[in-house]
Order: structure tokens, then sequence, then C-alpha cells
């Protein structure tokens, strides 16, 4: 059902309130619940981390938004801090890494087949395909660092595979720069697109720059800082789609249809139903926002909010398995490389290419990716089980000296 | 043997003695300061208790039988008045374990690769035998799971667990930082923690009727009781070594 984004309004920001308690609630189980579950909530701490960073900045530009950031940005922490606690503490680092490369391959498989512009669907293609492959590499470790299946994680939802080989993922900074909408004739839904990707994207890029040092293995904290990375390449790539003409108000509104547009979307896949009741209510919460930002933005600006935002929700991303989109976009390119903001074949790169050269300089002590991953092939039960396999159950019992 | 130690003299500034005028004042200040609020550390038991009654469902559960005849023999071990899924919980345990196991060992021969091992300590063929009985009683039980009709594929809560409780063992096995010495603390964490594993399996496994298992459970206890045994062998002449050497010896890994 279709949510009018003029008509509800939600619950109004002066009645959006915590208490510790309710803050830190019974998590999900990682044994029990749905990987997407997990998912949409490294999705949603991701999208609430991004409304704080935003506003934070914009709070240092404008001595006149100041106040009405600072109240609003207050519900969203709190937000942020009942999302994040739901991860269950019995899931590792490594864990809640392959759940944040699922959910980056699953939540951009679902935007690059619904969005409307032809070079903003690309974008997103070629980035699902690098994060394709870091679940591959962060699965071979988790495989070989703790003898552990990453399917356990990922449920059989998400292939276990290389894709576009994170070694040559690396680009100058100048070839993650993309071309922007532009926010007078773009799709609404681009908008709402670009601005969640750019913020799953970001929280990325935060965790793994948080957890990298925590891990004892040098592979492990040498793929942490590659990946993070390239996660810091995706929200260059990413943001740079968000056209910077939008005002200040103009983004914040969007930002809040974003959000509500997010929850929503948990909101019509979610099985567990003490979670569904959360995003129930942060649908109410961010309608709330949206009201109090569109009375801003017809006040401070005297333009009318449906110049910006759609007025029924789009459909809901879907929470789902793109296994046979994935497959299809891996064999037609996975060869795509970055030339500026254009996409262009590896073959059309010249030797001396910027990013050659910057690639080549960065893995020329050895490449993480590559060292982690030597060699291997997931399996259920782990790399271990074929090994298991051929050597049986003959040892056990027989002398040792 | 190495000539590495881990107990040398050095800065380690941690203590209150390295700053005898400071901690003085600091000790001073604190005793002064009066408490915030009143109570003492049973609060934070209140608060766990509190989420303890919450937490009803759990780490997980155990997942249902995959096969049909896997399907009969649970519902016969039903018939006899057993909750099956006891049984695979703690199969599912040790498999984790074991597997976990392996990636152990593998980590303990890069280490005696780097640093070389002692008098009295571990040699490569033994540790690669170790390894090797790991993997093989991983075998042992993805099959024992597998006439059972259980999913030895699965993470049971038991799994999940004991991961959380030996978190510690593989990271400092791993630590770029530590010695073969220092490894043999965690394997006599490992090893401690599988022997007592086993016999319980075995006893579980006895009561349930599972004869024929339980004796082939009982080979891995003994292989796993031969490991404890060198381990902590290992471990009690490398620490003795230690406490012999000079105290300028080197603390840097062997040149390759």
């Amino acid at each position: 059902m279709a949510l009018d984004l003029f008509k509800e309004k939600g619950t109004p920001v002066e009645r959006q309130s915590f208490t510790w308690k309710d803050l830190v609630r019974r998590p999900y189980s990682k044994l029990d619940d749905d990987a997407f579950t997990r998912t949409r909530v490294i999705l949603m701490n991701g999208i609430e981390a991004d409304a704080l960073r935003m506003k934070h900045i914009f709070a240092r530009r404008s001595l006149e938004l100041r106040p009405h950031l600072a109240l609003v940005r207050r519900a969203e922490h709190h937000q942020q801090t009942l999302v994040n606690w739901l991860t269950p503490p019995d899931q590792k680092a490594i864990e809640t890494t392959l759940g944040f490369e699922q959910l980056a391959i699953e939540v951009t498989a679902s935007v690059a087949i619904h969005e409307p512009d032809p070079y903003l669907a690309q974008t997103y293609r070629f980035g699902m395909l690098e994060d394709f492959d870091h679940l591959y590499r962060y699965s071979a470790l988790y495989d070989r660092l703790e003898g552990k299946d990453p399917n356990n994680i990922t449920q059989s939802y998400t292939d276990i595979i290389p894709g576009r080989p994170t070694a040559v993922e690396h680009r100058h900074p100048l070839d993650d720069l993309r071309r922007p909408y532009n926010a007078k004739t773009a799709a609404p839904l681009s908008k709402l697109h670009a601005l969640t990707i750019t913020a799953a994207e970001f929280q990325t890029h935060d965790y793994y720059m948080t957890v990298g040092p925590t891990f004892t293995d040098p592979v492990a904290r040498q793929l942490y800082a590659e990946i993070a990375s390239i996660e810091e390449q995706h929200v260059t790539q990413y943001g740079s789609l968000i056209d910077p003409d939008e005002s200040m108000l103009e983004q914040w509104m969007l930002h809040e249809a974003m959000e509500v547009y997010n929850y929503h979307s948990c909101l019509a896949y979610e099985s567990n139903p003490r979670i569904k009741e959360v995003w129930q209510r942060f649908v109410d919460y961010e309608l709330g926002h949206l009201h109090y930002v569109m009375e801003l933005f017809k006040n401070l600006e005297r333009r009318d909010p449906a110049e910006v935002l759609p007025r029924e929700l789009p459909e809901p991303i879907a929470f789902k398995e793109h296994r046979e989109f994935v497959r299809k976009v891996l064999s037609q390119e996975v060869d795509m490389r970055s030339d500026g903001t254009e996409y262009v074949d590896k073959s059309q790169l010249p030797p001396d290419h910027r990013s050659l050269a910057y690639q080549a300089q960065l893995n020329s002590e050895g490449s993480p990716s590559e060292t982690a991953a030597a060699g291997y092939q997931w399996r259920p039960g782990t790399e271990l089980a074929a090994k298991a396999e051929r050597m049986g159950s003959v040892l056990e019992g027989r002398r040792l000296q | 043997m190495s000539k590495d130690t881990i107990a040398d003299v050095g800065a380690n500034r941690t203590g209150i003695k390295t700053s005898p005028v400071d901690s003085k004042d600091v000790i001073a200040e604190a005793r002064r300061a009066k408490p915030s609020s009143l109570g003492d550390a049973r609060a934070i038991a209140d608060v766990r208790k509190q989420y303890m009654r919450e937490a009803c469902d759990g780490l997980g559960s155990v997942p249902p039988p995959a096969s049909l005849k896997g399907m009969a023999k649970t519902a016969m071990d039903m018939l006899k008045g057993g909750k099956p899924t006891v049984f695979i919980d703690k199969l599912g345990e040790r498999l984790a374990f074991e597997r976990s196991g392996v990636r152990l060992y593998e980590g303990a021969l890069s280490k005696l690769e780097v640093f070389g091992s002692w008098e009295g300590g571990p040699s490569r063929e033994l540790l690669t035998k170790i390894m090797d009985d790991e993997l093989s009683h991983f075998a042992l039980l993805v099959e024992a799971m597998e006439k059972l009709g259980a999913d030895p594929t699965a993470m049971t809560p038991s799994a999940d667990l004991t991961s959380v409780i030996s978190m510690g063992v593989p990271a400092a096995i791993s630590d770029a930082r530590t010695n073969l010495r220092q490894c043999m603390e965690a394997l006599l964490v490992a090893e401690l923690t599988d022997n007592a594993s086993w016999e319980l399996l075995i006893d579980l496994a006895r009561g349930l009727g599972h004869d024929s298992l339980a004796d082939r459970f009982q080979l891995a206890l003994d292989a796993e009781a031969e490991h404890l045994a060198l381990v902590k062998g290992w471990l009690a002449a490398g620490v003795s070594t230690e406490a012999r050497a000079p105290m300028d010896s080197a603390t840097l890994p062997a040149q390759p």
C-alpha cells in the first residue's frame, strides 16, 4: 500500500521520546532470525548515522537552521542507538562485516534494478560488483581465521564467489567522481536512491575503520585497511551523484523522505514482529521529521515541497536475493573500469592511466585481498570440509608418540 | 632453542609505582571525592537480572533434522523420553570447535617457523599430527550428525556460545606479537575445554543409547588426552627454559 507523504503526518518531533531501557532492548538472534533482518538493522544504522553527519555539517553552515537541526538530530541519534543496539552481542565484528557486504550487494542490486536513469543504474551495478567481491574476500578470511562457515551469516541468499577483484578496484580519486543528477529534472526516486546508497557506504567505511584495528591477525588488519579504502572510494562515487546545487533545506527534506522510504521498505519485508514494531514506530517518527522540514521549506525558502518530493512513496527496496541479476551483471560488466566520470572496458585504459599507476603503487608490497582468498573456494561447512572428507575419521585414537 | 622471551625488563608504565609523586596526589583526590549515587556493585546485577528475565529466546535454536531418516531416528529418541536436540546441539558444538582447532594449529605451525621451538617444546611433526587429529575429529562429527539427520553446516547455540567463550584463543594465536610459547597458553585453554567436552559428549551419547558412536568418540578423547598432555608439557618446558634464560636475551624472532 503506497504511503502518501503529504497526508501522513507521523509522530510530532516533541513526542519522540526514549528511555535507556527502550534504547537497549532484546537484540535479534544471530542464529534464528532471517539474514535480511540483520541487513536491515545494518542499513538503518547507516541511514541514521548519515542523518546525524549531514545535520552536523549543515549546522556548521547555518545559524538559522542550527536549532532546528539540533532538535531533529537528537531524536535521530536515539533512533540510531535503538536500531544499532538490536545487533546481538554474540555477532562478532567479522560476522557483522559479512552482513555489511551482503546488504551492500542486495540493496544496491534492488536499487540498480529500479533506478530510472541509465547512467545512475550503471553506477550502482559498477559498485555492486565490487562489494560482491568484498563478501568473497571476507568470507575467506572468516573461514581461514576461525574455521567458520560464512554461509551461516548469509543463509544461502547470496553467492560467495569473486566479483571484480578488489586488487583492481583501487582507482585514482578523480576516477571515482561521477556526474550528479540534475535536481530539477531527476526523478524523485533517483534522489532517494543516491542518498540511500551513499549513507550505507559511508557507514560501511566508518565501521571498517573502527573494527579493523581490533583484529590481531595481520592479514585481517590489512584486509580491513584495503577494503576500507574502497569504501572511501564508494562514498566519493555515490556522494558525487548528489546535485550540489540543491539548497541545504532541499537536501535535508529529501534526506527525511529517504529515511521514511527506507523504514517503510524495512517494514514491508520484516519477519520478526518485535523488530517490525520498531520499523513502524520509526516510519512515524521520520514522517514527523519530514513534516517539520516541509514547514521550514515553505517558511524559509518560500517553496512548495511538492516541487521536490513525490506524493507517494515508490515501491519499497526489495530485501530479497538477487542472484540471477548479480550473475548477469557479473558476466557482462566485470571488466568495466572507470575513466573520469565514464565507464569503459579495461582494454580501453592506456597502460600509463593514472588509476593503473595508483593501483600498482598501492599493491606493490602485496595485495591483502589476494592473500586472504588465495585459492579460496567456498563450500558448505568451510573449505576444511573437503579436506576432512578426503581424510575421513580414521586417525582418531592412534598414538602420537 | 629459541632465544626469545616474553618477560624481559622494560619500560612498562601501567603500575602505580611508575609515578610516585603523581600517584600519591591522585589517590588522595579520589579519597576526598564522594560517589555521585548511593549503592554498590549490586546495582549492575539488578539490571543484568532484569535483562535475563526478558531474554526468553536465548541465543537461538537447533535446526530441525533435514532428512526423513533423521526424523524417524529423532522421533524414536523422543519416544525414549529424550530431547534429541540437546545431543545435536552438543555435536554441533564439538564439530565447530574441532574445525576451529585446525586453524589454531595452523597458526601454531606458523609461529614455529618464525620463532622456533625450545628444549622439550613442540616439533613440526607433532603439531601437524595434532592438526590432522582435529581435522579427523571434525570429519567424525560431520558423519555422526549426518547419520542422525542433522545438518552439520548449521551453527547450533552451543557452537555459537563456545565460540564466544573462546574468542581470545584464535586472537592470541594470530597476533603477530605473540611467540610459540605464548601460543601454548592459548592452546592449553582450548585443549582443556576440548577434553572435558568430549567426556561430556561421550556420557551423553551412552545415556541416549548411541553406544557405537560413544565408542568412536572415546577414541577421539584418547587422542585429545594426548594433545593435552603434550601441550602442558611443552608449555612447562617453555616457561622453565625462559626462567633460566639470561636477563639480556633477545626478544626478536629468529631471522628467516
